[in-house]
């Protein structure tokens, strides 16, 4: 029983870690979007593991309401992305430097 | 079960580096479908049905829908055409193709050996999901259904000025 815990945890570790590097890495604003998107299922897999050890339905619960989490910011970064795209006609994040002091 | 369990996380891990690495956006967005059909198939065999059929169903489907429409939004013009070809070369779906046809593979293994016997773990079905859902989770739902609503408005407000032609860089916001 502990080895699925284990090796599911590994793999989703795995996947938020590779999230993490390509949202550092990546500069287009609907690649970091992406990495989000990656890192928030890493995180909703650690869940369904952890519900799946215990046998309960608590994790699949949590992942459902991660989703929701994922629909309503996908739906409010893409209308920013159409924005950016329109103002200031890059995709580019270093280019939104208005604020910097 | 085992097997498909490590095909599954190789084929998730192997199509999230190559999601991440791509440099065209619609290349990483079929990388990341085919990704997170084999996370579903993880949710499977973790003993999950109801949340890997969600997956697929909302993940796979509606927002990577959504990412899908608006980069054809944002390429509208000359260079549309150019992209469209560009889109329809091999080269570009033939990595997710492939780890997609491994995981169909995995499916029709799990279809026809008939009995779901998951990995090591109990299965916990859509009734006990929602029954927990409804039971002692019922406030969590309400305030799932006030983020999506505060998603709504908020991309509707945004999206609206995108459209219609809203305050242009430097102007006095409307």
């Amino acid at each position: 029983m502990a080895s699925v815990l284990s090796e599911g945890l590994a793999v989703s570790a795995l996947l938020f870690a590779i999230g993490l590097v390509g949202l550092l890495a990546r500069r287009n604003v609907i690649m970091v979007l992406v990495a989000i998107e990656i890192m928030l299922n890493a995180a909703g897999l650690a869940f369904i593991v952890a519900g799946a050890r215990w046998g309960q339905a608590d994790g699949q619960i949590m992942f459902i309401l991660i989703l929701a989490l994922a629909a309503a910011e996908v739906s409010v970064g893409l209308a920013l992305v159409l924005q950016m795209d329109r103002r200031h006609a890059t995709l580019d994040v270093d280019a939104l430097s208005d604020l910097k002091g | 079960m085992v097997v498909i369990f490590y095909l599954s996380s190789a084929v998730a891990v192997a199509a999230t580096i190559l999601a991440v690495t791509r440099v065209g956006v619609v290349h990483a967005l079929l990388y990341l479908i085919a990704s997170l059909l084999a996370v579903a198939i993880l949710f499977f065999t973790l003993g999950a049905p109801f949340a890997a059929a969600l997956e697929v169903i909302i993940y796979a489907g509606a927002i990577m829908v959504l990412f899908v429409f608006v980069v054809m939004m944002l390429n509208l013009g000359e260079r549309a055409l150019a992209q469209e070809k560009a889109w329809l070369r091999p080269r570009v779906w033939i990595g997710p193709g492939l780890l997609a046809l491994v995981l169909l593979g995995e499916s029709l293994y799990v279809i026809g050996q008939g009995a779901h016997t998951p990995y090591r773990v109990a299965v916990t079905g859509p009734e006990a999901v929602g029954a927990t859902l409804y039971g002692p989770y019922a406030l969590a739902v309400e305030l799932a259904s006030l983020v999506l609503l505060a998603g709504l408005v908020g991309a509707f407000h945004l999206g609206r000025h995108a459209l219609h032609g809203g305050p242009r860089d430097g102007e006095r916001p409307q």
